[in-house]
């Protein structure tokens, strides 16, 4: 069975954050992109491991521009067979979805991942956007999935635990930690990445539905109030009476 | 129009985080005049303080079908609410259950969606994190429906009377998709994601057994244990508990972070939270220029004698 995997970039975690004089963009020069972890660690190689386990291929998709095609080689060295790349640069998570969903639709995939969220944005809205345009099933923050059949079963992160669900394919999954162990592309992957093909798509040119009026940088923290390690009466006096916290 | 607020609950109680939701969505309604609609979806005995916080109207769709999320299910109906009381937005907590719902909901709608929103809405502009908590970003949405998710304890909730008029509603659903097969908790009473106060330690505990006086501290607080990847990953305590970019992001009252040296990784997960305690025996660790109230020393001796002052203070 096929499988497609939507790859996003996503600032390295240590770069600045900055952003170009009228706050509306940020700034990204200088700063090295990456392929969003999730993406990467969990969402690619669980695929990658189904097709090893039952056969089919790999395919995935990043929408934006030309400069992702590193990162998108990246992922064919890990393991993926085809990789396709909507021409367009998305303002946000509708039209990201909207791109994939006009790719997907008449193709055979019986599950599609993403990560749980990128770690730039943290938004989480692409997977299940994607679900309701292609009217799928959606489990979001999946730690664990074993397809049997037409049918896979889905551990899916929920506060204080795991839920277990059963769903019929073909299903939208996102990846959450624990669902793949993450894997380093090897010099053989790297070479054999060279031939495999990058198909760049024409987008269908979603429009936004939300706009970004402005970004800031939080206020600065006021300093550090130091404490004495052997007087934590007064640190427990700062916590009840300065800041309210307990 | 007015604004719907979608209640999580375990059947006997309301969520605390939900008298946030239903409260932001009565503040933001009455922005154009309007009310807030709580909708509660499965087997519910109380609908507690909603109608305090500003709920107008409590829709209560009581199926038992309901009582465990499936998308299909709680989208379908969410719609048959928002058709029958005209309303057009819709509130969603930033759970596990927002986040599964809030993309179907906004393309059965025909809305657009922005998670995780930390404000009220002025002027038509909502305020979200970005950047791992590392910056604000300010969006807007084009006119018509809109979803959002709202990131829990960032707008308080604040009692404000409604009539709270319970109308029980009982719509044709679609068939599941989603078929629960076993829920598996976790240990601890207090799921991380909702902790009000968050005790997290890293890998200046040395060992995993000397994890004994975090707990003590985590309970005489009524906290969540938390910790750092390294610790996670070296599996001297489950995954779940790991805080950071890669892992959960907390946004607590009060987070004490303890032999943690705080890498710009754990950082982005927990910079959010509003007053962090740094105990550090480096007093270089970059923690303390994040810190609210830092203290220099050994651990082992400061959070035991720290776990005391906590007893003395209530006592007192």
């Amino acid at each position: 069975m096929n499988t497609l995997v939507c790859i996003s970039t996503t600032p390295e975690t240590t770069a600045k954050i900055a952003f170009t004089g009228d706050g509306t963009s940020y700034d990204s020069e200088g700063v090295n992109y990456i392929m969003n972890p999730y993406d990467e660690w969990y969402a690619l190689v669980r695929a990658i491991e189904i097709k090893e386990a039952d056969g089919g291929e790999v395919h995935v998709i990043h929408v934006g521009p030309a400069s992702s095609d590193i990162i998108i080689r990246k992922a064919l060295a890990i393991g993926a067979d085809a990789a396709f790349r909507v021409d367009t640069e998305a303002r946000e998570a509708y039209q990201v979805a909207a791109e994939i969903a006009a790719f997907a639709k008449d193709r055979d995939y019986q599950v599609i991942f993403t990560g749980k969220e990128t770690i730039d944005h943290n938004g989480a809205e692409v997977a299940g956007l994607l679900a309701g345009m292609l009217d799928l099933p959606f489990v979001s923050f999946a730690n664990d999935l074993q397809i049997d059949g037409s049918r896979a079963t889905v551990g899916r992160e929920i506060e204080g635990g795991t839920e277990v669900v059963s769903v019929e394919l073909p299903v939208v999954i996102s990846a959450a930690k624990g669902l793949a162990e993450q894997r380093i592309a090897n010099m053989r992957g790297i070479m054999m990445a060279k031939r495999k093909p990058l198909e760049v798509v024409q987008p269908t040119e979603a429009s936004a539905k939300v706009k970004v009026a402005k970004y800031e940088l939080p206020p600065a923290k006021s300093g550090v109030t130091m404490v004495e390690p052997d007087n934590m009466k007064e640190l427990v006096r700062l916590l009840a009476e300065e800041a309210k916290a307990l | 129009m007015p604004v719907i607020a979608l209640i999580e609950h375990d059947g006997i109680t309301v969520k605390k985080s939900s008298y946030e939701l239903v409260s932001y969505a009565a503040r933001w309604a009455a922005q154009s005049g309007d009310h807030a609609i709580a909708v509660v979806l499965g087997s519910l005995s109380d609908h507690g303080e909603l109608a305090s916080h500003g709920a107008a109207k409590i829709v209560h769709i009581a199926d038992s079908a309901l009582d465990h999320v499936d998308p299909r299910q709680y989208v379908s109906a969410l719609r048959a609410v928002m058709q029958e009381h005209g309303a057009e937005h819709v509130v969603l907590a930033h759970s596990s259950t927002g986040k599964s719902i809030s993309g179907i909901l906004t393309v059965a709608s025909d809305a657009a969606l922005i998670h995780g929103i930390n404000a009220l809405p002025a002027d038509g502009v909502f305020r979200r994190g970005a950047y791992s908590g590392k910056a604000l970003a300010y969006y807007r949405p084009e006119a018509g429906p809109l979803v959002i998710t709202l990131m829990g304890n960032s707008v308080p909730a604040e009692k404000q009377d409604a009539a709270g008029e319970v109308i029980n509603m009982s719509p044709d659903l679609p068939a599941a998709q989603l078929t629960r097969v076993e829920v598996k908790k976790v240990d601890g009473d207090i799921p991380l994601p909702e902790a009000s106060k968050v005790v997290s330690a890293g890998r200046g505990m040395k060992d995993p057994d000397n994890w004994g006086i975090i707990e003590e501290l985590a309970a005489e607080l009524q906290a969540a244990t938390a910790c750092s990847r390294p610790v996670a990953d070296t599996g001297w305590r489950p995954h779940h508990e790991h805080v950071g970019q890669t892992g959960v992001a907390i946004r607590p009252n009060l987070y004490i972070a303890i032999g943690i040296s705080g890498a710009i990784q754990h950082l982005a997960g927990v910079n959010n939270s509003k007053t962090i305690v740094v105990i550090n025996k480096d007093p270089e660790a970059p923690f303390f220029k994040a810190a609210d109230y830092g203290v220099v020393g050994d651990l082992f001796d400061v959070v035991p004698s720290l776990t005391q002052a906590i007893k003395d203070y209530r006592q007192s």
